[in-house]
């Protein structure tokens, strides 16, 4: 109490007090829609169940399941593959689109507003419609989307990077316009060129945003699931080695497939799933640290 | 007035966050927010006594049917009973979600054998219950390895070729000119050869898009399978099959593919509405499908007199004496993990569902057809049409497909391979149908018993 009475001003105090009745609703919700399932989410991932109330200890034999599940290392193959592809092209458009959108141009409202409305629509509608234009197109040349892997793979990358470019554009622009105006000036007096202002200066300057739009985009790919579902739903499906694997099926796809197997999966989906937060924690924070590195101080 | 300001904050925030938990509740239509009111208050609690019925519902067209007799009991018998339909293809994922909850199901669906091997644990014997005395055939129940009767099959459905008869006559055949493979060629290639001048063909659009592939990677691969488990005996699922009657499937596929005015090249994105509406508007005739398409026939203009079923041939021996394919995925099991009052009020429910005059009546207009004593007679032109058949003497194809090991993986690589031979039919092509068929059941076999 007596540090409130020092430094806190009128406004202030009777919010500090009722802190905890903000916080604790939330925290609450936190709790149980988040960290408890976690928890018992892990937990499952050892056991045998088909309803969380019958499981049994089984200890590793579902990790044991997982590493030899060709789909699984398929669908992993296919979401490495598809995450290096779509963050370097969304992240590289984006920026381009932001750049061209600070310059000083008529309309560039009217455009970063159309750029961006692609994501306002949910991943499943996206899906089916793209598909459908997809389609469209590989009839005139006797052929169609699930055909084969290829075009199943570059259609999910154009189709999300549609989705998202618009949205990583409008966090490219915020860090643009925070580019400081005397910076750009002193590289103008001092003649640098264009190329050399945009590397030099504006990239150097934007890294914060640069960390954020990567880091979405890598939890973005790896997490891909409607609209990997909605488009080609990991068809084609073939056996190869003696072995089923859906050709364009990426992690979540194959985690959810495996769960409705039977319930002999349902443990092993779940062991898959841990195995899949591990991987994109990691990634996640690899990233993250890589960037954060290279941020201007300022 | 600032500290009335901040509470009055909080409070908003705290209900707003219970306001949200409700909705989504609700939403999902799981009993959380029924189930919290009947712990509290004393009346729901005094009714639970006396047994409650949960029933699942797994068809969501029978949805509105089942929600009014549900209504209907309560009203004459007043025991609370709550049917919850699970979204269209997302029956097990609810099932697995609701069994879990403290309320969870006390009537619910069990599809197949591989079905029930999952839910055995939680089925009750129903061997001797009354509903199960109430039955005309034991043909679509499920039974457990011990020989217990652990799901009841309460309503089936036949599929088969659909014919406009109108529209054969036109072309100068009745449903007679047809009585094996051959001859359903002979007339098929005829029409599809003066199509222009006849203004229709003779197959609505085969379609691979999901919306109706199952019609051919599930029904039509039913031929194959159902000849080969006859000819070997089996009583429960293999672990292998082989090709044996492939090349039928194959001659049968071949006619549907070609004898249409669908372009195989475009099968993979060709829907169940599109080849539904080729039928309805006069454009094909024949059209393969079930009961189940009987209401949606009629309501897109067509009558009784216009619509036949017929078998599907595809040239094996002696099909001239086969009827049509009968079967069901629709099978009641009692929830055994509930309490014995909400089994016996839910068996109670069962019963009167099967007896009772109106709710019978309703049962047989919603669902095409039940293998029960006191259901009237059907209207449904294609299940009289399997009657028929039946009452001449002929044999009724089981739907062997039921045996399928983890049937959405088996038929999607089907698919693949299926449609990959339609838009180029090759034998080569021909060659990976065969192995989906072959190799895929073995796989598959081995995934769920592994």
């Amino acid at each position: 109490m007596a540090k409130t009475k020092t430094g806190v001003s009128l406004v202030q105090r009777p919010i500090r007090k009722f802190a905890p009745v903000f916080i604790l609703p939330t925290f609450l919700a936190f709790i149980i829609g988040f960290v408890w399932p976690f928890l018992q989410g892990i937990y499952l991932s050892f056991c045998s169940f088909n309803t969380p109330r019958d499981a049994k200890w089984v200890g590793l034999s579902n990790y044991v399941k997982v590493f030899s599940d060709a789909g699984f290392l398929n669908a992993f193959k296919n979401t490495a593959a598809f995450a290096v592809v779509s963050i370097i092209l969304i992240n590289v458009l984006a920026f381009t689109i932001a750049y061209a959108l600070t310059q000083k141009m008529r309309g560039t409202n009217v455009f970063r507003t159309v750029f961006f409305m692609p994501n306002l629509i949910g991943g499943v509608v996206l899906g089916y419609i793209w598909s459908m234009i997809f389609d469209g197109i590989l009839k005139n040349y006797g052929t169609y989307l699930t055909a084969n892997g290829t075009y199943g793979f570059w259609g999910l990358v154009i189709l999300v990077a549609w989705q998202q470019i618009g949205y990583m554009m409008i966090i490219y622009i915020a860090g643009l316009q925070a580019v400081p105006e005397d910076m750009l000036e002193a590289a103008k007096i001092d003649g640098a060129t264009g190329s050399q202002t945009l590397f030099q200066v504006i990239i150097p300057n934007v890294m914060p945003s640069i960390t954020t739009c990567t880091f979405l985009t890598l939890t973005n790919s790896f997490k891909m699931f409607d609209q990997n579902m909605a488009l080609t739903g990991g068809l084609p499906s073939v056996i190869q080695n003696g072995a089923k694997v859906n050709i364009t099926e990426l992690l979540a796809l194959n985690i959810y497939s495996t769960y409705n197997i039977n319930k002999n999966y349902h443990g092993v989906a779940q062991a898959k799933a841990v195995v899949f937060f591990i991987l994109v924690a990691v990634l996640a924070i690899a990233q993250q640290a890589a960037t954060r590195s290279k941020e201007v101080k300022q | 007035m600032k500290k009335l300001i901040a509470m009055l904050l909080a409070l908003v925030m705290v209900f707003g966050l219970t306001a949200c938990g409700g909705n989504t509740a609700d939403e999902s239509k799981t009993p959380t927010a029924a189930q919290n009111a009947g712990e509290t208050t004393p009346a729901a609690a005094s009714s639970t006594a006396e047994g409650r019925v949960y029933y699942l519902n797994f068809k969501p067209e029978a949805d509105e049917a089942m929600q009014e007799l549900a209504s209907l009991y309560t009203e004459q018998t007043g025991v609370p009973v709550k049917v919850v339909t699970a979204a269209s293809g997302t029956y097990s994922d609810t099932l697995t979600a609701e069994m879990a909850k403290s309320e969870a199901p006390t009537i619910y669906n069990i599809g197949n054998m591989a079905g029930l091997r999952d839910w055995d644990e939680y089925a009750l014997d129903l061997t001797n219950s009354a509903v199960a005395g109430e039955l005309t055939t034991n043909d679509f129940n499920l039974y457990n390895d011990a020989g217990e009767l652990k799901a009841i099959g309460h309503c089936y459905e036949t599929f088969g070729i659909i014919v406009n008869t109108t529209l054969l006559e036109q072309a100068g055949y009745t449903l007679a000119d047809i009585t094996n493979f051959e001859t359903l060629k002979a007339v098929a290639d005829d029409i599809h050869s003066r199509s222009g001048e006849l203004g229709f063909d003779a197959f609505s659009a085969s379609g691979l898009d999901s919306s109706s592939s199952w019609r051919f990677s599930g029904h039509l691969a039913n031929m194959p399978l159902y000849y080969q488990f006859r000819d070997d005996g089996v009583t429960e699922q293999p672990a292998t099959i082989t090709d044996a009657y492939l090349d039928n499937f194959r001659s049968i596929w071949d006619l549907y593919i070609t004898d249409t005015a669908a372009d195989a090249k475009t099968l993979s994105t060709s829907t169940s509405d599109e080849s539904k509406a080729q039928f309805t508007e006069g454009q094909a005739v024949f059209y393969q499908n079930g009961t189940w398409e009987y209401a949606g026939l009629i309501e897109a203009g067509m009558t009784d007199d216009q619509l036949a079923m017929i078998p599907i041939y595809c040239g094996v021996e002696g099909e001239e004496n086969s009827g049509l394919c009968s079967g069901t995925e629709n099978c009641w099991a009692v929830n055994s993990q509930v309490s014995e009052a909400d089994q016996k009020a839910s068996l109670d429910f069962l019963y009167w569902l099967v007896t009772d005059e109106v709710a019978a009546q309703k049962m047989m207009d919603t669902l095409g057809a039940i293998p029960f004593k006191a259901a009237p007679k059907s209207e449904n032109v294609f299940v009289v049409d399997g009657d028929e058949l039946l009452a001449e003497g002929k044999y009724a194809v089981t739907w062997a497909f039921n045996y399928t090991p983890n049937v959405d993986s088996f038929r999607a690589t089907l698919v693949t391979a299926l449609t990959k031979y339609s838009s180029d039919p090759t034998d080569a092509n021909w060659a990976d149908v065969v192995s989906a068929f072959v190799d895929g059941w073995a796989i598959e076999y081995a995934t769920v018993n592994g």
